[in-house]
C-alpha cells in the first residue's frame, strides 16, 4: 500500500511501486485528464505538479511520490472556478485535438507561479512540450493572457 | 461531445429499432407515430437536427474531429441555414451502423484530404434548409395562416403580419411529423451571417479540465487492458513466443497471438500489460525485407530518375526535346524521407465482443471502413457491428486506417464478453505506420540562348500510397494519380501552377515493404518542395527575381496569394539585418497556399525562423479565426518534418521508437505565422492540410537566401542545420 494525496484527496493504492504515476492516476485511480504521449519524459503530455513543481508523471515511479502533494489537470480549477490558464485557454481557443493540452496547461501554470510574467524567453526556456496539431501561435498568446489576468 | 460508453446510443434507439421500416426510406406519414426520436425522447427534425424542448438543438456531426475544428464548421453550415439560435447548438456523433442502417443517410463518414467540409457543405446546408422549412410550416400549421408569412431567425419562428411568435422547441415535434421539403433553396453566400464568422469551437471547455474523455480514456465495467507488439519488419511473421514466462506477472490475463505477426498481453492494466510485454520473449521471421535498409532503398529509389518507364502526371508539348536542344541545362536531385504521423494520443480502440455482437469504441478518421473491418475481423454480419467514435487526440491520416481496429476485434475475440482496450505503446506506433511515402526527384529546365524556360521534367521515383493502401485508386495501368497532387494540368484538387510551354512530369513507381500512408499534406509535402526550390534555383540561375520570375508563369490564383505574402511580408524591400527571405506556392486540397518565411542562419549553422507570412484562398472560408490556427499548426507540422522528419529502415524495420530520436519543433522554434485567409469564392477548398505543403519550401528558400546553400534532402539535421 502505498499513500498518494491527488488533489487534496488521500488514496491508498496497492499497486507495484515501481508503477509509474502516470499510470497509477489513469488506470489505478481513474483520474484520465493526465496523458500518456511518449512514456519517456520527451513530450509533457503527462504533466502533473508534485508538492507544487511541474513533473512528468510518466518518468516518476509511485514510490517516489509516496505521501507527497499531487496537482491533475482535473485538481487545477478550485471551487468551480476556472485556474487562470484554463480561462485564458478558452478564450484564446487554443486546444485543436486537446490532447497535448493537460499537460501543457499543467506546465504553464508552474511557469506562472515562478514567474509571474513571463517573457517570450522565459516561455520558450520553461515550455518544452509537444503539440503535435501546432498550437504555440495560441499557447504563447495565451500564456501573455493568462500573466496580465 | 463528450461520448462516454455508459450513454452510448442514447440516441437512435427507436431510430435504429425503425431502421429498414419506412422512416429509413424518409417517408413521413402526417399523423403516424412515426417520429425518428433521440434517446432522450427529442424528435427528430430530420436525420441532422434534433431540437429537444428546451430550445437545443443538437446537430449530428458525421465526420471526424480530430483537432482541425471541421465539427465546429459543419455545425456552422447547419446552423446557417437553420436560422438557429447559435450558443444552443450541440453535436453528436451518429455511428456507422446507425447510418448503414439507414441507407447510409449521413453519407461518407470518412475523415480526409482536407474534405470534412468541402465534400459534405452542400447536403448539411440542404438539411439545415429544410430542417427550417418544416419548423416554419409546422408554425405555420398551429397558427393557421401561410407559412410564406413567417419566418425564423435565432430559432425563433415568426408571423410577420400578427407579430406572434414561437421557439423552434415548442414546434419541433410538429415539424417532426412533416414530409421532408424537396429542393430548398440555400442562401447566397452574401448572405450568410453565421458562416464566414470566426466563431469560436464547440468542443474546448472539456479539453481544459481533463474531462474529455479520448478513447484511450475509456472505462467499462470489467474492462481489461492490452498491448502488442507486431513484427518490427512490416512483412515478417511470428515464429515462437514464450507466454509461460510472463503468464504469471501481475495483472496478466491472457497472452494471445494475433495474426500471423503480433502477440498480445491482456491485463487489468496498462502498465502490468507492457510490463509483460516487454519481458515476453517473441521471435520473429523477417522474411526477404530483413535484408532492406535506408541505403537500399535509396539505390532503388535512384534508378527511378533515369528509368525508361514511367506514369505520365502533366504533359504539354515536347519537354525532352526542348531540354535536349536547349542552350542551358540546369539539373538537380531532391529526396524526401518516410516520416511518421506521431499523433498525440496513439493508437488505441475498445473492443466489445459476443457470440453475436461486436463493438468497438475509439478514434477514427474512417468511421465506416472501421465498420466493416470489425465486422469482417469479428466474423458477425456488418449488421451486428458497429462503431462509437471518440474525438482523436490528432489524427493526420494516421486513423483513416483500421488496423489497430482489427487488432482489437482479434483481441476481444479471445475473451467473449469482456471489454478489452488496446493501447498501442509509443514505441509500437512509432515503428507500425504507414508512412509519409519516401521519393526523390530528378528537376530539369531548359534555357534558350534569351534566358527563357523552354522545357522543364520533374521526374519523381518513389513510392505509391495507393499501391500501398489502397490499390483500387491505381489506374488500370497501375499508375497512381495520386502521387501528382498539386502538379496536374487542371485538376480542382491541385494544379501546377506555372505555364511552361513544354512541360513534363512523371513517375516511376518504386514500392518498397515498408507501408506509406495519407500523412497531413500527402504528396503535396514533397512535390512542393521539388517544385518550388527547383523554380527558385532555375530563378536565381538566370539571376532573376524570385517573385517576379514566378509571376512570368503563374496562373492568376497562384498567383494572387504569392502576391499577397510578398506584399505583407515587404518583399522588395530589404529585410531586417542577417535576415533573409523565402518563398512558395502551392495548390493543395483545392485551396491556394503561399508563404514567404524569414530565417536567419548563424555560421555554425544555427537556425532561426523569425516570421512566416502565409495565405490561403479556400475559396469559401466557413471559419477565418479556425482556419488561421489551422495554418499556424500547419506551419508546426510541416517545419518538425522539415527538421527532425526522418523514419530510417535498418534490417527491414524503422529504427526511430519515441520522440527522442522522432523529434517535433517546440514553441521556442516556432515562427512567428502571420495568416492572410483571402477566400476568393467560387468553389470548396481545403483547409487542415494545404498549407503544409508551402511551409518547407518557403523555408528551404530563405535559407538558400541566408547561405548561398541548396539543401536538398530532409531532414535539415542531416545537413548541418539546427535550430538557435
Ligand atoms: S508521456 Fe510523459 S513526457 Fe510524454
Ligand atoms: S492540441 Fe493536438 S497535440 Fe496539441
Amino acid at each position: 500500500m502505498t499513500t498518494l494525496i491527488v488533489n487534496g484527496q488521500r488514496h491508498d493504492v496497492d499497486v507495484e511501486p515501481d508503477t509509474p504515476l502516470l499510470w497509477v492516476l489513469r488506470d489505478t485511480l481513474g483520474m484520465t485528464g493526465t496523458k500518456y504521449g511518449c512514456g519517456i519524459a520527451q513530450c509533457g503530455a503527462c504533466t502533473v505538479h508534485v508538492n507544487g513543481a511541474a513533473t512528468r508523471s510518466c518518468s516518476v515511479e509511485l514510490a517516489d511520490v509516496a505521501g507527497k502533494e499531487i496537482t491533475t489537470i482535473e485538481g487545477l480549477a478550485a471551487n468551480g472556478v476556472l485556474h487562470k490558464v484554463q480561462q485564458a485557454w478558452l478564450d484564446h481557443d487554443v486546444p485543436q485535438c486537446g490532447y497535448c493540452q493537460s499537460g501543457m496547461i499543467m506546465a504553464v501554470a508552474d511557469l506562472l507561479k515562478n514567474k509571474p510574467k513571463p517573457t517570450d524567453a522565459d516561455i520558450d526556456a520553461a515550455i518544452t512540450n509537444i503539440c503535435r496539431c501546432g498550437t504555440f501561435q495560441q499557447v504563447r498568446a495565451a500564456i501573455h493572457a493568462a500573466a496580465n489576468a | 461531445m463528450n461520448y462516454a460508453p455508459k450513454l452510448d446510443r442514447r440516441s437512435f434507439v427507436i431510430g435504429a429499432a425503425a431502421a429498414g421500416g419506412g422512416l429509413a426510406l424518409g417517408l413521413r406519414l402526417p399523423f403516424g407515430p412515426d417520429i425518428v426520436r433521440a434517446a432522450d425522447g427529442s424528435p427528430e427534425v430530420n436525420a441532422w437536427v434534433v431540437i429537444r424542448p428546451d430550445d437545443t438543438v443538437v446537430i449530428r456531426i458525421a465526420r471526424s474531429e480530430m483537432g482541425q475544428g471541421s465539427l465546429t464548421g459543419l455545425a456552422q453550415l447547419v446552423a446557417e441555414e437553420l436560422e438557429c439560435d447559435w450558443s444552443k447548438v450541440t453535436t453528436e456523433y451518429p455511428t456507422p451502423g446507425q447510418s448503414l442502417a439507414r441507407k447510409r443517410v449521413y453519407g461518407d463518414m470518412s475523415t480526409g484530404g482536407s474534405r470534412g467540409i468541402r465534400t459534405s457543405q452542400q447536403y448539411v446546408r440542404e438539411a439545415g434548409a429544410a430542417a427550417r422549412t418544416v419548423l416554419i410550416q409546422a408554425a405555420a400549421n398551429e397558427w393557421k395562416v401561410p407559412a410564406s408569412e413567417c419566418s425564423a431567425a435565432n430559432s425563433v419562428i415568426t408571423h410577420q403580419p400578427s407579430g406572434r411568435k414561437t421557439t423552434y422547441g415548442k414546434v419541433a415535434e410538429a415539424a417532426a411529423r412533416l414530409e421532408a421539403p424537396k429542393n430548398v433553396p440555400l442562401k447566397d453566400p452574401k448572405d450568410w451571417k453565421l458562416v464566414g464568422k470566426g466563431v469560436k469551437r464547440l468542443d474546448t471547455a472539456d479539453k481544459l479540465t481533463g474531462k474529455q474523455i479520448y478513447g484511450i480514456d475509456i472505462k467499462m465495467p470489467g474492462m481489461l487492458v492490452a498491448t502488442i507488439k507486431d513484427s518490427p519488419v512490416r512483412t515478417g511473421k511470428i515464429k515462437s513466443f514464450d507466454a509461460a514466462k510472463v503468464a504469471g506477472m501481475p495483472g496478466v490475463k491472457k497472452v494471445v497471438q494475433v495474426g500471423d505477426s503480433g502477440v498480445a498481453v491482456i491485463a487489468d492494466s496498462y502498465w502490468r500489460a507492457h510490463k509483460a510485454i516487454e519481458a515476453l520473449p517473441i521471435v520473429w521471421d523477417p522474411g526477404e525485407a530483413g535484408k532492406v535498409s535506408s541505403a537500399s532503398i535509396a539505390e532503388f529509389l535512384k534508378g527511378g530518375l533515369g528509368a525508361e518507364q514511367a506514369f505520365v502526371g502533366n504533359r504539354a508539348g515536347d519537354a525532352k526535346a526542348a531540354i535536349a536542344g536547349a542552350a542551358r541545362k540546369i539539373e538537380a536531385v531532391y529526396s524526401y524521407p518516410y516520416q511518421n504521423h506521431a499523433t498525440m494520443e496513439p493508437m488505441n480502440m475498445t473492443a466489445l465482443y459476443t457470440a453475436d455482437r461486436c463493438e468497438v469504441w475509439g478514434p477514427t478518421q474512417n468511421a465506416e471502413a472501421a465498420l466493416a473491418a470489425v465486422s469482417e475481423e469479428s466474423g458477425l454480419p456488418i449488421g451486428k457491428c458497429d462503431v462509437h467514435k471518440f474525438l482523436c487526440g490528432g489524427g493526420f491520416g494516421r486513423r483513416g486506417r483500421v488496423d489497430y481496429v482489427r487488432q482489437a476485434v482479434a483481441i476481444a475475440k479471445e475473451m467473449p464478453g469482456t471489454p478489452i482496450k488496446l493501447i498501442w505503446s509509443r514505441e509500437e506506433d512509432m515503428t507500425h505506420d504507414g508512412y509519409h511515402p519516401v521519393t526523390q526527384a530528378k528537376l530539369t529546365a531548359g534555357i534558350d540562348a534569351a534566358g527563357n524556360v523552354v522545357g522543364f521534367h520533374m521526374r519523381i521515383s518513389g513510392q505509391s500510397i495507393a499501391a500501398s493502401l489502397a490499390p483500387d485508386r491505381l489506374d488500370p495501368d497501375g499508375r497512381d494519380p495520386i502521387v501528382f497532387q498539386g502538379l496536374t494540368p487542371n485538376s480542382p484538387e491541385g494544379n501546377f501552377g506555372y505555364a511552361f510551354p513544354n512541360l513534363l512530369i512523371d513517375h516511376a513507381m518504386r514500392n518498397t515493404h515498408v507501408l506509406a500512408g495519407f500523412w497531413r499534406g500527402v504528396n503535396v509535402n514533397h512535390n512542393a518542395i521539388y517544385t518550388e526550390c527547383f523554380i527558385d534555383e532555375v530563378a536565381d540561375a538566370l539571376g532573376q527575381d524570385k517573385l517576379a520570375f514566378r509571376l512570368k508563369f503563374l496562373k492568376p490564383k497562384h498567383a494572387a496569394v504569392l502576391k499577397a505574402v510578398a506584399e505583407r511580408a515587404g518583399w522588395g524591400t530589404p529585410p531586417p539585418q542577417g535576415v533573409a527571405r523565402g518563398l512558395a506556392q502551392y495548390m493543395a486540397h483545392g485551396s491556394y497556399c503561399a508563404a514567404c518565411a524569414e530565417v536567419s542562419v548563424s555560421p555554425r549553422g544555427e537556425l532561426k525562423m523569425h516570421r512566416i507570412v502565409a495565405a490561403i484562398d479556400p475559396g469559401y472560408a466557413v471559419n477565418p479565426a479556425q482556419i488561421e490556427r489551422q495554418v499556424a499548426g500547419s506551419f508546426v507540422f510541416g517545419l518538425s518534418a522539415l527538421l527532425y522528419g526522418e523514419c530510417t529502415v535498418k534490417d527491414g524495420a524503422i529504427e526511430q521508437t519515441n520522440f527522442d530520436t522522432y523529434n517535433s519543433l517546440r514553441i521556442r522554434e516556432m515562427p512567428n505565422v502571420e495568416v492572410i485567409v483571402m477566400p476568393s469564392g467560387g468553389f470548396w477548398g481545403g483547409v487542415g492540410e494545404p498549407t503544409v505543403s508551402v511551409a518547407a519550401p518557403a523555408v528551404l528558400n530563405a535559407i538558400y537566401a541566408a547561405t548561398g546553400k541548396r539543401l536538398r534532402s530532409v531532414p535539415l539535421m542531416h545537413e548541418g542545420i539546427r535550430t538557435a
